[in-house]
């Protein structure tokens, strides 16, 4: 069996909405400092829905997997919807990830959390 | 088109090594240890292997015993000579960068009672002597320090630093895994009790290696049970990998210098022409004193497995020594001893070569990762930050995930 699923290799070799938001309404990164993974989401907020999502990592290959399948999950979603992602959620969407792996999960959903979080605050 | 540069976790089987090992399996499976023709058949098979295992070392033939792996003779050398000599010292020295095979075997020890000191390497994964005469003490009994670095491929100088061990009358083992049968390797030269190899890095079958023991050295077995290997090491003999083994010795004796000469020529094109395609590469380990076939760059701003999952969809095999790529989710050990920057460690990518790889493997090579490492470093925020102000940004601000990886590990 592969060390990862059909789908994490696909979203690896393809990743989508890579790239940076020039006048992003909300910037999170986090990273961890463990295995020195890095991710940075960038968003753009429309009628409280997630207008674009694009993201930078630096990281193994599940972490770009998980990069480019949260942006997806989040794109076109409200504020309250994209929050609702969870790490779960995402590895789900992945068919699975390796155990030593799951914490590359942990690290999208978070960052785009931090993301929405940013915007939330430069709002208030 | 398949790239094999994985060559230190293993060797394709060499044809001529394959075709003298297939009786064993068919018409000569006999067990070695009975004393009727089919039996005997195996024993002569054995003792060849012996001779030819011996003649690659410089070693006499009874000084040869057969182990299934490289991991099974080091944990022979170094809990065997412990448990023998225990009435004598309980004191070990192993240098930071061995084989995990040495390393966990101490600590093994060290919930036994016995005290290990660990002897540091330099930036280049190189050994001062001063620093071993500094960790010999009275009741040092077993000094082991590898002959070559699996990750970084530096080349230790064995036959220095056994003057310094022996001077003391501590006995002195040297895993050569990634040694015997690469380059010359020579007991008497080097002047060890004990040294480990293994066939499966020379072309020959896995699950065949070596521990040579010096006559007169004693030793308590690990596996117990008949007579085998002169009562050192119980176990029906594995006779077609032996016999694998001893042809892959006296082939690797024979033809040393040809494939030295055309791995290096290869290596050379790699450590030379990769730094040309691709900006921020840093050579680990030492210039010149490395193994014939090791290259072991850390290719900054992006992330070593990202590298070999990639290289891997185009035929290429490698290895990394970076964190993401273990499932300690640490850095290697090696890299950290040899104090590398860990935000740079962790694009280490390893190629090792061997005698069937060839000039168009390495054009292709050449070809194929300058635009991985383009597409990894265009989605890296830390390549990005570097582009926009010139700095480096340091990896891993943020979250901090170590209970979960704690928990994992």
């Amino acid at each position: 069996m592969a060390f990862y699923s059909e789908k994490v290799m696909e979203h690896f070799q393809n990743p989508r909405n890579v790239g940076e938001i020039k006048d992003a309404d909300g910037i999170g990164t986090v990273g961890n400092p463990v295995c020195g993974d890095l991710m940075t989401f960038y968003i753009k907020v429309k009628d409280n829905k997630l207008e674009d999502v694009k993201f930078k990592t630096f990281g193994c290959g599940a972490a770009i997997a998980v990069s480019s399948m949260v942006s997806e999950m989040a794109k076109g979603k409200t504020i309250e919807e994209a929050l609702k992602i969870t790490n779960a959620s995402v590895a789900q969407e992945l068919g699975g990830l390796p155990p030593n792996k799951m914490h590359c999960s942990n690290l999208g959903a978070d960052a785009l959390h931090k993301a929405i979080e940013d915007y939330l605050n430069k709002k208030k | 088109m398949l790239v094999y540069l994985d060559n230190q976790s293993n060797t394709k089987l060499d044809d001529r090594v394959f075709q003298v090992m297939i009786p064993f399996f068919k018409e000569n499976y006999g067990n070695a240890q009975t004393i009727y023709s089919l039996g005997t058949i195996s024993k002569d098979a054995i003792d060849k292997a012996r001779n030819q295992v011996a003649k690659l070392i410089n070693a006499k033939d009874e000084e040869i015993y057969f182990t299934s792996c490289g991991s099974e003779s080091n944990n022979l050398a170094i809990k065997g000579i412990a448990e023998a000599n225990k009435q004598k010292g309980k004191h070990i020295v192993v240098s930071a960068v061995e084989h995990f095979s040495v390393l966990n075997a101490a600590k093994r020890l060290s919930q036994n009672g016995y005290e290990i000191s660990y002897i540091p390497v330099d930036k280049y994964g190189s050994i001062s002597l001063e620093d071993v005469k500094k960790s010999l003490r009275e009741d040092t009994i077993l000094v082991s320090i590898q002959h070559a670095n699996t990750e970084i491929g530096t080349i230790q100088n064995i036959e220095e630093i056994s003057k310094v061990v022996k001077e003391k009358n501590i006995i002195f083992h040297t895993d050569a895994v990634q040694t015997a049968g690469t380059i010359a390797v020579d007991v008497q030269k080097l002047n060890v009790d004990l040294l480990t190899l293994s066939g499966s890095q020379f072309y020959g079958p896995k699950g065949a290696a070596a521990l040579f023991i010096k006559k007169g050295v004693r030793i308590v077995p690990q596996i117990d049970g008949g007579v085998q290997e002169g009562g050192r090491r119980a176990g029906t003999e594995n006779v077609p990998a032996i016999v694998g083994l001893g042809k892959a010795a006296e082939i690797a004796m024979s033809e040393m210098s040809i494939n030295s000469d055309k791995i290096i020529k290869l290596r050379d094109r790699i450590l030379n022409e990769l730094p040309e395609k691709i900006e921020h590469v840093y050579l680990n380990g030492h210039l010149y004193q490395r193994l014939p076939g090791n290259v072991n760059f850390s290719i900054e701003f992006i992330e070593g497995e990202g590298m070999f999952l990639f290289l891997d969809q185009k035929g290429i095999c490698v290895s990394s020594g970076s964190a993401c790529a273990s499932k300690a989710l640490k850095m290697s050990h090696v890299l950290t001893a040899i104090n590398c920057d860990p935000a740079i460690g962790q694009g280490s990518i390893l190629m090792t070569l061997s005698k069937y790889n060839s000039d168009s493997e390495i054009d292709y090579l050449l070809k194929e990762f300058p635009p991985i490492v383009k597409k990894l470093r265009d989605m890296s925020p830390l390549y990005d930050y570097f582009i926009k102000t010139g700095k480096r940004q340091e990896a891993g601000p943020g979250t901090d995930y170590e209970h979960e990886h704690e928990h994992e590990e």
